[in-house]
């Protein structure tokens, strides 16, 4: 009854979120261009979310002939069922856990990678040239990014010595993981970039060269999915980062747990926008290059590293 | 790697700059005088119609959205029996303006000219036409030079030397 009401709760919560960053990014990217961003629709125009949502379900519901209907169907679908597991597992306040693993980590990292066949689904399902690009160039990015991400929060679960999300939480009661495990998070982020695609990693998407990629055949409600995934991975990874490099819901004990965590990872939702805000796209075999070159070969290293200072320490 | 966090700092920075954008409907824009809007008629200090249908500005025209036909009142002066312009086909050039050679036909600054109707785009010479002079004051085409229309006699207009007594033997 208990575990109803917090899947309940955290469902209702991540979705309002996803729904609600669409206006955030608006508004924000906005400010950061000196402009005003929707602010007519109800107050500073957050209903313009509402108003979004009533269009997208009237609009028609258009299946392309030369698609592959049944995987052009599911795709949408894979994307935010694997999103939305992960929330399983993120530990939002002490004892406000939907299923407390001892798998966490690799819970996560395996559904993101379930999240890749969504887009290489639909990119291939669509039957149209620029979305099969689009598919391919993902498939490629989240096979490269996929790696290190995993290989760069190793560091952390050595140190917490634990997979569950909430011990690794209730391991940083001293220390943040950000201060040991700096090169760790850089890596982090960027791949977490790159895993939800956004820019400026949107590689796959690249409106001015492949016309929205691997969704550019979806309109109506199955677009609207695959929109409200993106922000939901947004809140994702943040959420994820927030877990694992800043402490989760530690924080002054004047305000409760739960504030803690949302503040936080309401700050790397912000910092995502910001990077949507500033960063030009890179080309894609620089992407794939900084990917192996660079990152793969740091994230190795701060493994090695902190595998020697907990051995030999 | 730099550029990357400075660029990324200095749009930060961006969100303490002042906003560029005119909330339009609340915040009129400046439009200045000279600006191409909607098109008028105007009238001479007389209060009489300065336009001579000459058809000029219909000629001028690149989007053909002006009509009018002209006919002579009782002095012989000429004026439009009706005048249109259809605005949803203007592109706002003001090359009839310029074509014009009575200063009758003037675009103001003016573009608030949304309809629900597309019919209603389309203007008689009763909407277009002013009661004022608009842009030029005090001009008025038939007080110049030229010939007798009931508004000045021979050689009384403005620029105009009264007429060479050609038998005299003083010229």
């Amino acid at each position: 009854m208990n575990y109803a009401f917090i899947i309940a709760g955290v469902l209702l919560v991540v979705l309002n979120i996803a729904a609600l960053l669409i206006w955030l990014e608006r508004r924000l990217l906005a400010l950061w261009q000196d402009r005003y961003g929707p602010n007519r629709v109800g107050p500073f125009g957050i209903l313009q979310v509402l108003a979004d949502v009533i269009k997208i379900f009237f609009k028609e519901d258009w299946i392309p002939p030369f698609s592959d209907k049944p995987v052009f169907v599911m795709a949408p679908g894979i994307l935010m069922a694997t999103i939305l597991l992960t929330f399983a597992v993120i530990p939002f306040a002490p004892g406000f856990l939907v299923f407390d693993s001892n798998i966490a980590i690799l819970f996560f990292l395996g559904n993101s990678s379930l999240g890749v066949y969504s887009i290489v689904l639909g990119g291939w399902a669509s039957n149209n040239k620029y979305s099969l690009l689009g598919a391919m160039r993902a498939s490629a990015q989240m096979l490269t990014y996929e790696v290190f991400m995993g290989i760069s929060i190793m560091g952390v679960v050595m140190m917490a010595d634990s997979f569950s999300l909430k011990e690794i939480v209730e391991a940083q009661e001293k220390t943040w993981f950000i201060f040991p495990q700096f090169a760790g998070f850089l890596v982090f982020l960027v791949a977490g970039i790159a895993e939800t695609h956004r820019l400026p990693f949107d590689i796959p998407e690249a409106e001015g060269e492949l016309v929205a990629g691997f969704h550019s055949e979806y309109s109506g409600m199955k677009f609207g999915l695959f929109f409200v995934g993106e922000y939901l991975g947004v809140t994702l990874i943040s959420a994820i980062i927030v877990v694992m490099f800043f402490g989760g819901w530690m924080g002054p004990a004047f305000l409760p747990p739960v504030f803690w965590f949302f503040f936080k990872t309401f700050i790397f939702i912000c910092f995502f926008i910001l990077l949507r805000a500033s960063l030009p796209r890179p080309r894609y075999d620089q992407l794939m290059e900084v990917g192996w070159k660079i990152l793969l070969p740091l994230a190795l290293i701060n493994i090695l590293a902190t595998g020697a200072i907990i051995l030999f320490l | 790697m730099y550029s990357i966090i400075r660029s990324i700092w200095l749009t930060f920075l961006h969100a303490f700059h002042k906003r560029e954008t005119v909330l339009y409907p609340e915040e009129k824009p400046y439009l200045p005088p000279r600006y191409r809007g909607r098109i008028i008629l105007s009238r001479d200090p007389d209060g009489k119609e300065r336009c001579v249908a000459c058809n000029l500005c219909a000629a001028a025209c690149p989007v053909d959205c002006i009509s009018l036909q002209s006919a002579e009142d009782d002095d012989g002066r000429r004026y439009p029996e009706f005048f249109r312009i259809n605005f949803s086909r203007c592109i706002f050039c003001g090359f009839c303006e310029e074509a014009c050679p009575t200063y009758a036909i003037q675009l103001i600054p003016d573009f608030e000219m949304g309809e629900y109707n597309r019919q209603n785009m389309v203007y008689e010479k009763e909407h277009l036409l002013i009661d004022g002079q608009g842009k030029y004051h005090g001009y008025n085409y038939y007080r110049q030079a030229g010939v007798d229309m009931g508004v000045k006699g021979k050689g009384e207009g403005e620029n105009e030397e009264p007429p060479v007594d050609i038998k005299s033997l003083l010229t």
